[in-house]
């Protein structure tokens, strides 16, 4: 059994000024050092949860509760929980291995033991060389890689990746979703992972939620089994078709 | 190489440019036979400096330390009174639109009262150079520390961060550029700050500085020695505006886009 805890949204809802609504009763569980993708149309309330499981945004009414193995509900300390967002939001002015190192920065852990944890999760993250670079000097696929070793630093209980993938090529993505699963299997975090893409949900998690208009529209389980999914086998692509038919019955569009 | 070609592109057209201007202006006063009470030749100013180098080297150094303090003063109020203000919505609300109104006063104006504050002598024009420094460097720290990347915030939001920390870490380094800006436009005010402070408060004899030696030149019809005097106080501030600028350029070379658009703009 995981270490991890589980993550229980119970009942969300958030209403932002001006009344939109971003989540209307959202409830779902993240079983314990499981990977969760959450997708759906642009606007459902995806961000909005990955935002409240990260303390950055309050919900109007529910709660979010990380649940110990025996059911107890836990409470995070700083750095338990960690997230990469879609943007690398990486310090210009910072190199690699400093920027990396922030979260134990601010968590006021000693600079040899920081440089030490970063150095490690840089070499996870296939960054060896590039500790002393500046962001600039980077490949966008390079900074995003940053990015999710930043996240990774502080050994989070939970992380929470928001469509990490979405502003690099095709083919960085699908390295990228290697490394995520990597990472993913070494650390046992519970995940969560918001994506637009129903190909890297499929490869990377054991479990999707499909969100239509700030609600859980369905819950599918992924039926392959984890770690050997193969993007060209045949049931790889079943498995996406099957995930498509629920998006679009989500969205109200008939495929073709 | 490429780099040498670069600085020649860079510093050559300005000296030629400077060559030019003081030979058409040796030319044109030789020409017309202009009275050197009204515009003396740049040979004749040069001439001047050099015969008169002893005072007008001590004029220039009380003037520069003037100038240094006021913009040391400036800096550090601008950059202070920035991030608190940048920091309290109320304070951006009352303080700030009355420091906008407050530098459009007049600073000829204001300084004989820094004369009935503090006195005749260095303070008087410390105290000027520093009031008509501090705006830029107050509006760039505000504009700079109101413009940090929202996503940026974030992470430190995500880690806890105090304000304090943030400030630190993530705030004043990403103003650095905007902060700059600021601390150039000051460092060429301080020295006019500094010049007009001397003209209302400044002590004569052999300890004057460049802005008494500039009103006892024009006093005694000195037109060569007011042109050698007001030719040193721009070095002043060139000299200031350049060690600002060198400062800036190496805090932020190597990550933000100003310093390289720099270079693209020279080639």
């Amino acid at each position: 059994m995981s270490d991890k805890p589980a993550v229980a949204c119970e009942e969300l809802w958030c209403t932002f000024a001006g009344g939109r609504q971003a989540l209307a009763g959202v409830s779902f569980r993240l079983p314990a050092g499981g990977l969760t993708a959450i997708i759906g149309r642009s606007g459902c309330g995806k961000t909005t949860l990955l935002r409240i499981a990260a303390g950055l945004e309050r919900p109007t009414r529910g709660r979010i509760r990380f649940v110990g193995a025996d059911g107890s509900t836990q409470a995070m300390v700083r750095g338990a929980v960690a997230l990469c967002f879609q943007e690398p939001r990486l310090l210009p002015w910072r190199k690699v291995v400093d920027n990396v190192a922030l979260p134990l920065e601010l968590a006021g852990v000693s600079r040899r033991e920081r440089v030490a944890r970063a150095e490690k999760v840089i070499h996870a993250a296939g960054l060896d060389g590039a500790q002393s670079r500046l962001p600039a000097q980077l490949s966008g696929g390079m900074r995003m890689r940053v990015a999710l070793a930043r996240a990774l630093v502080t050994e989070p209980a939970v992380l929470l990746l928001d469509e990490p993938c979405s502003s690099v090529d095709e083919f960085t993505r699908m390295q990228l979703d290697e490394e995520i699963l990597r990472v993913w299997q070494t650390s046992g975090a519970t995940t969560l992972l918001v994506t637009h893409s129903v190909s890297e949900a499929v490869f990377l998690a054991d479990t999707i939620v499909i969100m239509r208009r700030a609600r859980v529209h369905s819950i599918h389980p992924v039926s392959l089994a984890q770690g050997s999914r193969d993007r060209t086998s045949r049931e790889f692509s079943l498995e996406v078709e099957q995930v498509m038919r629920l998006l679009a019955h989500a969205a109200g569009v008939v495929l073709q | 190489m490429r780099g040498a070609v670069q600085n020649i592109r860079t510093i050559v057209p300005p000296i030629v440019a400077v060559v030019v201007i003081l030979a058409a202006w040796e030319l044109t006063v030789i020409a017309t036979g202009v009275s050197p009470l009204l515009l003396p030749r740049p040979s004749v100013i040069a001439a001047t400096l050099w015969q008169n180098h002893t005072m007008l080297l001590e004029a220039t150094v009380k003037t520069a330390i003037a100038a240094l303090c006021g913009f040391a003063v400036a800096g550090t109020l601008g950059i202070i009174g920035g991030s608190v203000i940048a920091a309290v919505p109320l304070l951006r609300r009352s303080i700030y639109p009355l420091a906008t109104i407050l530098q459009m006063v007049p600073l000829v104006a204001v300084a004989p009262l820094f004369v009935i504050w503090l006195g005749y002598g260095l303070p008087t024009a410390i105290a000027a150079s520093a009031v008509v420094a501090v705006f830029p460097v107050l509006a760039a720290t505000i504009d700079g520390l109101r413009s940090v990347d929202p996503g940026l915030k974030e992470i430190f939001a995500l880690a806890g961060a105090s304000s304090w920390t943030r400030w630190r870490k993530l705030d004043l380094p990403a103003s650095i550029p905007t902060i700059m800006t600021g601390l150039r436009i000051a460092a060429g005010l301080s020295v006019i700050g500094a010049i007009v402070g001397e003209f209302v408060s400044g002590y004569g004899g052999a300890y004057a500085p460049l802005g008494i030696v500039v009103m006892t030149a024009m006093r005694e019809a000195r037109t060569d020695l007011v042109f050698s005097a007001v030719a040193l106080s721009a070095i002043v501030g060139f000299v200031l505006f350049g060690v600002v600028s060198i400062v800036g350029w190496l805090l932020v070379s190597q990550w933000h886009a100003s310093a390289q658009s720099e270079v693209e703009i020279s080639r």
